[in-house]
């Protein structure tokens, strides 16, 4: 083993290892940045490349890499409250709301710094527990991973704002919606009305970016300010730093977090950033500005995020396995290299793995430090007026929801699911459980179909899933400890938004509730066109949630004003300067209307045309300088990085160069 | 790629709105100079088909004429069948877009699922290449091979399966003509799932295709946990079936037969399974063209498949990227097309017939 220590630090200490791994790291950077963009667009681009090197360049590349993506995938979150990827979606909670504040530096150092430690506190773990990973790792089978997927959802317990009720109901719509596509047993499609676009279900980036980042950028256009209240900038980037030191202890156990769940084959990287920020919530003493601003929801996911990607490394490099998206693409780059993932990496190829866990480690010092520097100038972005980057975002998202299959179709889906988290905003719905719950939605179900055919119900005997059941009924007492007694400290308003907001025109909730009740009785109904095995999951969680919602009804119908369930943000404060909410939303199906017609690039310029001169009201000099350079950078990027552009009807008359979208 | 600037790109985009066509007038020879070919993998990022593709596209890159760019376009959906009904709705016959296909994309389509939308005739074959796979059982049964299974054959073994339908059905199939009694367990989200499941001990008997065996199982063998039995075989130039040549001392599926039943394979569900195992395995992955693309592409296509195989580098990487099996074109693609798109009838109704049986799944019409 000492052999192969050193063997991997002199692997890792030469300049030719150094230069490729910085090689990786930049462009890692750079296409985490983007949202929507990872690792997959970032092999597309390397391997190429990846012929012609030799074996420890290339995979110094691969991993720099990878180990970057969760590090600058911040900014948008951050900045623009646009998660980047679905392992930075937690940040937004915090993050946003302190950008808004002026404090966006301050909030990037911090989580900058966390990634940092995140990244190496993973690191350091795996060296020591890379060893016994594979026993350790072969004790969790399908029940004990089905209890991980429990023990996740039990998050919501902290997440649900004001009313339980309705976080636990928002939590069962998102289940549901997470079931649509093929059923994760027998293969049978549910929900999916005979459309192609349904069988794998919704796309994790979609849901995530119409749950919190289209709401956001609705609101600002109604406000009209710049993201920063009053343009000013006020947090030091020091203080992120200092942040990090003052809650040491608090990225320590939530790296710890990271690495073990990353870890854990089939779990599924996508839920550490929720776990780690339920694990802060909970454990938090002043719970009172949770979702307003707390540096610490933006450290607890950031340093779990980047541990998560060495933890993940463990089941890619032993077993064969990748947890994730990213770690498939890096399995499959190893592949290409001639790389054997299986037991032999902790046998015979024992120094490779270290150097791959080292140069993790490395690159995560080399990303997180290069961003640390770029807070500070990059922060500056929140000042500007909003209806000059507004458009920038809704472009931005637009691009970032089209990579996630490809099809005109995943345009309307952000449309979709953008105006039910416009509705999950405005009705107080929790829109981080409604995300755990279609982030969990197939671990849940496959794994407790695996289980019950494995083990029926003496999975129940097996001594892990005891103790993950204790550890999930201690994390509900901790966050249910204190709820109803001191509700303005205890109660988390997760939207940023107050933890009241009663109405007296309760109306518009119940039209809501009313839809929702509608939506659940077609899964129920839908449900029993099915095998048992395929039917149990979607059948159970939308009666449940069914019940919950017509209690809700009732308590909107009868009960009193002040009751938790009676909640809207639009008739609780009558704002005169706000805009409706109909026609900002409007601006996102303009774009989406005009790429379907000519594609995106040309819906991109005629969009920006139209934004600027008739929202923006600016003159045509400004308009059009900022339309063409909107139509440089889209096309630019796509050519650069080789990717697909939505196309527009058009492009079924006429024969486009490929650059510009073909059919 | 190459930046393309404001001015130039502006040129380009107004030019692009006049042109009618760049695809190439019949009876010239290709050139793909300059242009980009889009490889579609209907499978995600990081698959074993992604990886078939990504490898070849950087061999079909070099050797195609005019050396284009050719990327992989990964569009995942329904285990295949999204992508290659999009293929088939909107794939111009210009060599620029061809499609990798895989046992995921012919089991659909040999079953008629009603999701199907493509149709293999309208394609034509531009390259195939094959897989097999070997099973195995855990050491706890005690028993030592294939000859030893029939001791415990009335043991219920448990087998992790990706579902009734998909390529797992020429294993299930096989084990209950080989007359054991395994119970599929439906729900892996791999053959990568189902090797963990056999690793925590949940399963007991499991297969892998060649090179994942390889990679991982052979461990296993080797620490004595795992017991292997045969191999699904492979086929000779005249269609039989043959041990397959990476595993020679093991038995293959029809060999395992006799020793468990003391006769030759024969009847209506062994016609069934070899239909299916053919297609399955043997040619597991084509690469598809429409089938009016010109015939000079199509060589183009070929001459590159055979250029590439002389290729140092190719020959270096490709047994670990690939494993041990050839890609071929021309006649013998078209051989291994034809058996992996067309399976008699009477099988088909088979194997609908014992999905309804045994797994209460009806594939509608």
């Amino acid at each position: 083993m000492v052999e192969a220590l050193l063997s991997a630090l002199a692997n890792l200490a030469t300049l030719q290892h150094i230069l490729h791994l910085v090689l990786g790291v930049m462009l890692g950077l750079a296409i985490g940045a983007f949202p929507g963009l990872g690792g997959i667009a970032g092999l597309s681009i390397m391997v190429p490349f990846l012929y012609g090197m030799d074996t420890v360049s290339a995979l110094a590349t691969l991993v720099g890499l990878v180990a970057v993506i969760p590090t600058s995938d911040t900014f948008t979150s951050i900045l623009m409250g646009i998660p980047g990827s679905s392992a930075s979606q937690a940040t937004v909670l915090d993050g946003f709301p302190l950008a808004q504040k002026g404090e966006a530096s301050r909030a990037l150092s911090a989580a900058f710094s966390a990634s940092l430690m995140g990244g190496i506190v993973g690191a350091i773990i795996l060296t020591l527990f890379v060893q016994v990973a594979r026993p350790l790792i072969l004790t969790f089978g399908s029940a004990e991973l089905f209890m991980l997927a429990l023990l996740g959802l039990s998050m919501v317990g902290v997440l649900s704002g004001a009313s339980l009720v309705k976080g636990i109901s928002a939590c069962g719509l998102g289940l549901i919606l997470g079931s649509i596509g093929g059923a994760p047993a027998t293969g049978e499609f549910r929900m999916t009305f005979g459309i192609d676009y349904f069988y794998d279900g919704l796309p994790l980036i979609i849901v995530g970016i119409g749950l919190f980042a289209f709401p956001e950028i609705t609101e600002l256009l109604r406000k009209n300010r710049p993201i920063a209240a009053g343009g000013l900038l006020a947090g030091k980037w020091f203080d992120g730093i200092r942040d990090v030191f003052k809650n040491w202890f608090l990225c320590l156990r939530c790296a710890g977090i990271g690495t073990l769940i990353g870890a854990i084959p089939g779990l599924g990287g996508s839920v550490v950033d929720w776990i780690a920020y339920g694990h802060v919530v909970q454990t938090a003493k002043d719970k009172s500005q949770f979702g307003k601003g707390d540096i610490r929801g933006v450290l607890a996911p950031e340093s779990a995020n980047n541990a998560k990607e060495g933890g993940g490394l463990v089941p890619t490099l032993l077993f064969g396995i990748p947890g994730s998206g990213a770690m498939a693409v890096f399995l499959g780059g190893m592949v290409l290299l001639g790389i054997e993932a299986g037991p032999a990496m902790v046998s015979t190829n024992l120094d490779l793995t270290y150097t791959i866990i080292w140069s993790l480690a490395l690159a995560n010092i080399i990303g997180a430090g290069s961003c640390i520097f770029l807070a500070r100038p990059i922060s500056r972005l929140t000042a500007i007026p909003f209806n000059f980057l507004a458009p920038f975002m809704i472009m931005v998202i637009s691009f970032a929801a089209f990579q996630a299959t490809r099809q005109f179709m995943d345009l309307i889906a952000l449309l979709g699911i953008g105006i039910l988290g416009i509705a999950l905003k405005r009705f107080g719905w929790s829109r981080p459980a409604f995300l755990i719950g279609f982030v969990l939605a197939p671990q849940a179900e496959g794994y407790l179909n695996l289980a019950v055919q494995f083990y029926s119900w003496n999975m129940f005997a097996r001594p892990g899933v005891l103790i993950i059941f204790g550890i999930t009924v201690a994390s509900v007492w901790f966050s249910s400890r204190g709820r109803g007694r001191n509700t303005e400290n205890i109660i988390l308003p997760v939207d940023g938004s107050s933890g009241t907001a009663q109405s007296s025109d309760r109306t518009p909730q119940m039209l809501f509730l009313i839809g929702s009740i509608t939506t659940l009785s077609y899964a129920i109904w839908s449900s029993q066109q099915l095998s048992p095995l395929g039917s149990m999951f979607p059948f159970w969680v939308a009666l449940g949630t069914m019940v919950l919602c017509i209690y809700q009804l009732l308590s909107l119908k009868f009960g009193s004003i002040d009751n938790p369930v009676n909640f809207d943000l639009e008739n609780h404060t009558s704002d005169p300067t706000r805009g409706s909410i109909i026609s900002n939303a409007g601006w996102f199906a303009v774009l989406i209307a005009i790429t379907g017609l000519v594609g995106f690039q040309f819906g991109v310029l005629f969009f920006f045309m139209i934004f600027l001169k008739l929202k923006a009201n600016q003159n045509w000099r400004i308009t059009i300088a900022l339309s063409i350079t909107a139509l440089a950078i889209i096309s630019s990027l796509a050519n650069l990085l080789i990717v697909e552009l939505p196309t527009g009807l058009l492009s079924q008359y006429i024969n486009l160069p490929w650059f510009l979208g073909q059919g | 790629m190459k930046k393309i600037g404001r001015r130039k790109f502006l040129a380009s985009a107004s030019a692009g709105l006049g042109v009618l066509g760049l695809g190439l007038a019949r009876g010239e020879s290709p050139n793909f100079s300059g242009q980009v070919v889009e490889l579609m993998i209907p499978f995600k990022e990081g698959g074993g088909s992604d990886t078939w593709g990504r490898f070849n596209a950087t061999f079909f890159s070099r050797y195609l004429p005019g050396q284009p760019t050719v990327i992989v376009r990964n569009v995942p959906g329904g285990n295949s069948i999204a992508g290659s009904n999009r293929f088939a709705a909107r794939a111009r016959p210009n060599g620029l877009s061809v499609l990798g296909t895989s046992a995921s994309t012919q089991f659909p389509y040999l079953l008629q699922d009603p999701r199907v939308n493509y149709e293999y005739r309208d394609w034509q074959v531009l390259m195939a290449s094959g897989a097999g796979g070997v099973a195995y059982v855990s050491s706890n049964l005690g028993v030592a091979n294939i000859a030893e299974l029939g001791s415990v054959i009335d043991k219920e073994l448990l087998y992790g399966s990706q579902g009734p339908t998909s390529l797992d059905l020429v294993p299930v199939l096989g084990f209950k003509l080989l007359g054991l009694n395994v119970r599929p367990i439906f729900g892996m989200s791999g053959r990568g799932a189902g090797r963990l499941a056999f690793e925590r001990g949940e399963v007991n008997i499991d297969y892998q295709t060649t090179t994942a065996y390889l990679r991982n199982v052979v461990p296993l063998i080797d620490q004595g946990n795992a017991v292997p039995l045969f191999s699904w075989g492979a086929l000779n130039d005249s269609g039989e079936l043959i041990r397959d040549p990476t595993f020679p001392n093991l038995p293959h599926f029809a060999e395992a037969y006799e020793i468990l039943h003391g006769e030759k394979p024969s009847g209506l569900g062994w016609e069934s399974w070899f239909a299916f195992f053919t297609a399955g395995f043997p040619a597991m992955k084509l690469l598809v063209a429409p089938k009016e693309t010109p015939i000079e592409i199509v060589s183009a296509y070929q001459d590159a498949v055979i250029s590439m195989k002389k290729d140092p580098e190719y020959i270096a990487r490709k047994p670990a990227a690939l494993g041990t099996y050839e890609q071929v074109t021309g006649p013998a693609a078209q051989k291994l097309y034809e058996l992996a798109t067309d399976v008699p009838q009477q099988a088909r109704n088979w194997i609908r017939q014992w999905l309804r049986d045994e797994f209460q799944v009806n594939i509608e019409v």
